[in-house]
């Protein structure tokens, strides 16, 4: 059988729906590769150009007990042919892999869904272990669902018999099997999955042909078996796209990406200090594939010695720069402070998760915006930058990037779980699209004293930026000493006068509120909207859904979203002084409505939550129109 | 590879960092700043030893550049006339190892104190010396927290009794050079402040040794633990405390060498003896490029703490390892040859593309 021949036999009689979006859901244990189905059938839809995000959720543990509820990993996909803000709300299709996928995942799914469940799975064993006394495929608890029992290992196994493996690796393939079935239930293209195992085992190339045989044998039961009458046809989502060359991209791959940009853009090799931690590991393992692009990473001893290295760096001349979680940055505090008296350029970067202390590593959380903007000693003030999706990592890096260089300050830059992990479409930019962030490194002596002398300040700074100047060891005549001890304005020399300290903390803050960010742009279709709802970093998805939701419904609602937080856009008071209303939805207990309501005195109402997971657009709608009821 | 390894010319520690064309002197290396240490103290023996060696060098001074933490001795930065960074507390190894590994053409020294590099930075150090960056780290021992006026620090004999421990304090030192050599250190040695001599000699070899060298100075305090290591600098008393080694040479001191080092053939520990006729061709030859740590360890441990009677001083340990800067850059041109240099368009589209036609 070639590989496209199984894409194109569609066995007569068997109806194809159309629809316009599809939410699925892959739920199983931690060892049962849903991560790893999701991501297939990510990219088989990303080519076949529908429209998607995605939102993989897995516990910390790495395998945690087989079959219980805190091992269930799942992988949420949303596809349309149009364009699509969110991984969606609720699932229309639910593969449960075990009894504990089931249980833990059936409160989100809707009745009507279609359900495939794994049956190998749902022994007495295995269902006492969640609690279940009953199987719920026999007890009628699922009335009102389209369950597809199907005996997804067993199949597998039989597929795969004339390979030889014992039992237990034959029945590995049965994700492949699934991925196999909801390709054929979605028409996805195979080919690229096909490619993508023959690649990823080329070392094992039997284990390769097994995993497309279990794959191909998922997607012919769906072809021959009765129980799958239909399937469905997404159209690709051509409209929502304008123009261009597209791949998929997750918001860690992107921020990588936009690192890797921004050193070639400014022409400074890059340097990447940092300890693992999770969900930001990611990034230091793909920067250090691309040492060919003059990448050099550290993997450091803790994470204050990640954040010094690059720092160090900095100081070298290199964009120097660290990523973390929030548990980090608490440790980088001291540093950062330290960067922000030296005044270098670094780039922070924290991959929000579900805190205090360890908290939730996998999940997702907004928890660490006032930690970013004042989680130091002193008046140590810091631009704050998020990201809205995935894609727009890029951007913000290299955004970062340029406001880091530019004023010669550190930048947090706030990512979070749900963004770093999740994916959709993304537009590759052309590099000559991408922004000139060349700097110039002090060469001469840049001050003359009383006797004539010429001399190097290095804390001289430049009339319209503030910035000082940046000069690099190696470069003669510019010997200077510089460090955390409160310096004197210009020579950089100790200084404890008052008048000078005074001077400097308000410079350096000063610094900071000049630097250049675009205005707010506000969607406020006629104007006459008395409720604005504002947002920032990975909220951006939800808001504009629900946004969607409620206009359609005939409200009249506004909307914006920060990728700024500090210093704000300057038109931001003048925006929300034009509303009656505004609401703040935020993933942490009312951090950005804090800070809005201490610098603008609006009365700015949150809405807020902490479950580690993204907000749902229905949830979103509905608490976005009680505040319009409520006036 | 360990074939080339053994074949490879050694790198050695300064050769790309630029040499200065103009024959230099002390005064090039001092700054304009006024010295601000108490009057008497050890350090600005040491500042005077490090700016009358650098000339020695003859490196480009704005190639040189001197990082700190906190402590008194951590104000050195600003004291020499070459780039320089005064940190944060214990940071200045991770600073110095990011600077080091991105710029290979510096030459980067690191100035701390026992309270800065063993208590608050100890990660840092141990990790700095396991991965043998191309540092030079000055360790001032004053066995004391001076700049915090006078609490006992982690190399402080037991039962010091100072402000924060009336009663005396409870916990056992860190014998540095032990630890380092512990911390797989390629390079340790220890000198004293007041001995120009000595110390110009020991920091000219870790100048040259490339990797991370350690060189732990005893540096009086004389406001806050004077007297520390009078008993290593008073002349008399010194000949039968000090040790003072020399590579290749039988490890000997007291009165005309009177007393020697031997290997312990029960315990295969070391101990001292008084040379004899007999035992005199056992007295141990000092080998300070001994692929094993076991001896250089063993030396270090003949030191009592609380008296510092047979103290060694001297190169205890310097020999050739993988030097960490040198094989990040090389992994970074293997990367290129293996790859090609990097194609950012190509990287952004990826492998799996599709294209909307407007």
């Amino acid at each position: 059988m070639t590989t496209s021949a199984i894409g194109e036999q569609r066995g007569a009689g068997k109806e194809v729906k159309r629809l316009d979006r599809v939410i699925i859901r892959f739920a199983g244990d931690s060892g049962d590769g849903m991560q790893l189905t999701g991501d297939r059938f990510t990219s088989e839809t990303a080519s076949f150009g529908n429209d998607l995000s995605t939102l993989p959720n897995f516990p910390a543990e790495i395998r945690a007990p087989a079959g219980t509820l805190p091992g269930v990993s799942s992988f949420q996909l949303h596809f349309a042919d149009h364009d699509i803000l969110t991984p969606g709300d609720a699932p229309n299709v639910l593969v449960a892999m075990n009894p504990a996928a089931l249980k833990a995942n059936l409160p989100d799914v809707p009745r009507g869904a279609e359900i495939i469940v794994n049956t190998d799975e749902f022994t007495k064993r295995a269902l006492s272990k969640v609690g279940y006394e009953a199987s719920p495929l026999d007890d009628g608890s699922l009335d009102g669902y389209s369950v597809h029992p199907v005996p997804l290992g067993t199949l597998t196994v039989e597929a795969l018999k004339e390979f030889g493996l014992s039992r237990k690796d034959a029945d590995r393939s049965k994700n492949m099997f699934a991925l196999g079935l909801l390709s054929w239930m979605y028409h996805r293209p195979t080919e690229g999955t096909e490619n993508f195992l023959r690649t990823k085992f080329a070392k094992k190339p039997d284990i390769a042909e097994a995993n497309i045989a279990a794959f191909r044998a998922g997607w012919n039961f769906g072809e021959t078996t009765e129980d799958f009458a239909v399937s469905y046809e997404v159209a690709p989502a051509s409209k929502a796209f304008p123009p261009g060359t597209y791949r998929s991209i997750s918001g860690n791959l992107a921020l990588s990406y936009g690192l890797i940009a921004a050193g070639k853009q400014a022409d400074l090799p890059l340097f990447l200090g940092s300890y693992p931690i999770t969900p930001a590991s990611d990034i230091l393992h793909e920067l250090s594939k691309h040492k060919n692009f003059g990448v050099r990473t550290f993997q450091a001893e803790d994470e204050i010695a990640g954040i010094g290295a690059a720092l160090g760096a900095a100081f070298g001349g290199s964009l120097g720069v660290t990523t973390t979680s929030g548990p980090g940055i608490a440790l980088k505090a001291e540093t950062v402070g330290l960067a922000v008296s030296l005044e270098l350029p670094l780039l922070v970067i924290d991959i929000q998760r579900g805190g205090p202390s360890t908290g939730l590593p996998t999940k997702t959380e907004q928890a660490d915006l006032l930690q970013a903007m004042f989680g130091r000693n002193g008046e140590a003030p810091v631009p704050v930058i998020a990201p809205s999706t995935p894609a727009d990592c890029f951007t913000a890096a290299l955004d970062a990037a340029r406001i880091a260089l530019t004023y010669r300050t550190p930048v947090l830059l706030l990512s979070d779980g749900y963004l770093a992990n999740g994916s959709e479409p993304w537009r590759v930019p052309e590099t000559d699209e991408l922004p000139d962030l060349r700097v110039q490194f002090a060469t001469q002596p840049n001050h003359e004293l009383e006797d004539g002398t010429e001399t190097f300040w290095p804390y001289k700074r430049d009339p319209e930026t503030l910035a000082r100047p940046w000069a690099i060891p190696g470069t003669p005549g510019l010997e200077h000493r510089i460090g955390g001890i409160e310096k004197a304005d210009g020579s950089g020399n100790i200084s404890y006068d008052p008048a000078n300290h005074e001077f400097m903390v308000r410079t350096r803050q000063a610094k900071i509120d000049g630097i250049e960010v675009p205005d707010i742009e506000v969607d406020d279709p006629d104007g006459d909207a008395s409720l604005l709802v504002l947002g920032w970093g990975s909220t951006y998805g939800p808001i504009t859904a629900a946004v969607r939701r409620i206009r359609g419904a005939g409200e009249k609602v506004a909307q914006a979203h920060l990728r700024h937080i500090n210093p704000f856009p300057a038109n931001l008071g003048e925006v929300l002084k034009r509303y009656d209303k505004v609401v703040i939805p935020e993933m942490n207990l009312g951090q950005l409505a804090t800070l809005i309501r201490a610098k603008y005195l609006v009365d700015a109402q949150s809405y807020t939550q902490v479950r580690g997971l993204p907000f749902k657009a229905e949830q979103l709608a509905t608490a976005l129109k009680e505040a319009i009821d409520n006036g | 590879m360990a074939d080339t390894a053994t074949e490879a010319p050694v790198i050695d520690a300064l050769s790309l960092v630029p040499k200065s064309d103009a024959k230099q002197t002390m005064k090039d290396f001092k700054t304009d700043q006024e010295v601000r240490w108490c009057p008497g103290c050890g350090d600005y023996a040491v500042l005077a030893a490090v700016q009358g060696f650098m000339p020695s060098l003859g490196l480009a001074k704005e190639n040189v550049v001197f990082v700190s933490g906190i402590g008194c001795s951590s104000r050195f930065p600003y004291y020499m006339n070459t780039y320089g960074m005064h940190s944060i507390h214990g940071r200045a190894p991770a600073i110095a190892t990011g600077l080091a590994a991105s710029r290979r053409d510096l030459s980067v020294w690191v100035v701390t104190g026992d309270g800065d590099a063993l208590s608050i930075g100890g990660n840092h150090l141990i990790h700095a010396l396991r991965r043998n960056v191309n540092l030079k780290i000055l360790l001032f021992n004053n066995r004391i927290y001076g700049l915090t006026k006078g609490q006992y620090s982690p190399t402080s004999e037991v039962g010091k009794i100072t402000k924060s421990t009336p009663m005396g304090s409870l916990d056992a030192p860190f014998n540095p050079v032990s630890l380092a050599i512990g911390a797989e250190a390629s390079f340790v040695a220890r000198t004293v402040d007041s001995d120009r001599k000595h110390l110009t000699e020991v920091l000219r070899q870790a100048a040259a040794h490339p990797g991370t060298a350690l060189v732990e100075i005893y540096q009086n305090c004389n406001i806050f633990n004077d007297g520390a290591f009078e008993v290593l600098k008073d002349k008399q008393q010194a000949e039968e405390a000090v040790i003072r080694l020399e590579h290749g040479e039988q490890i000997r001191f007291g009165i005309d060498g009177a007393k020697g080092v031997v290997r312990d053939t029960q315990t295969g520990d070391l101990k001292i003896v008084d040379v004899t006729e007999e035992n005199q061709s056992q007295i141990l030859v000092h080998d300070a490029h001994s692929a094993s740590p076991t001896t250089a360890f063993a030396l270090s441990r003949l030191a009592d703490p609380d008296t510092l009677h047979h103290t060694p001083i001297g190169v205890l340990r310097s020999v050739d390892r993988p030097v960490y800067d040198t094989e990040m850059s090389e992994q970074l041109d293997a990367a290129v040859e293996q790859k090609g240099k990097g194609d950012l368009g190509a990287l952004l589209a990826g492998n799996d593309t599709w294209t909307v036609v407007g």
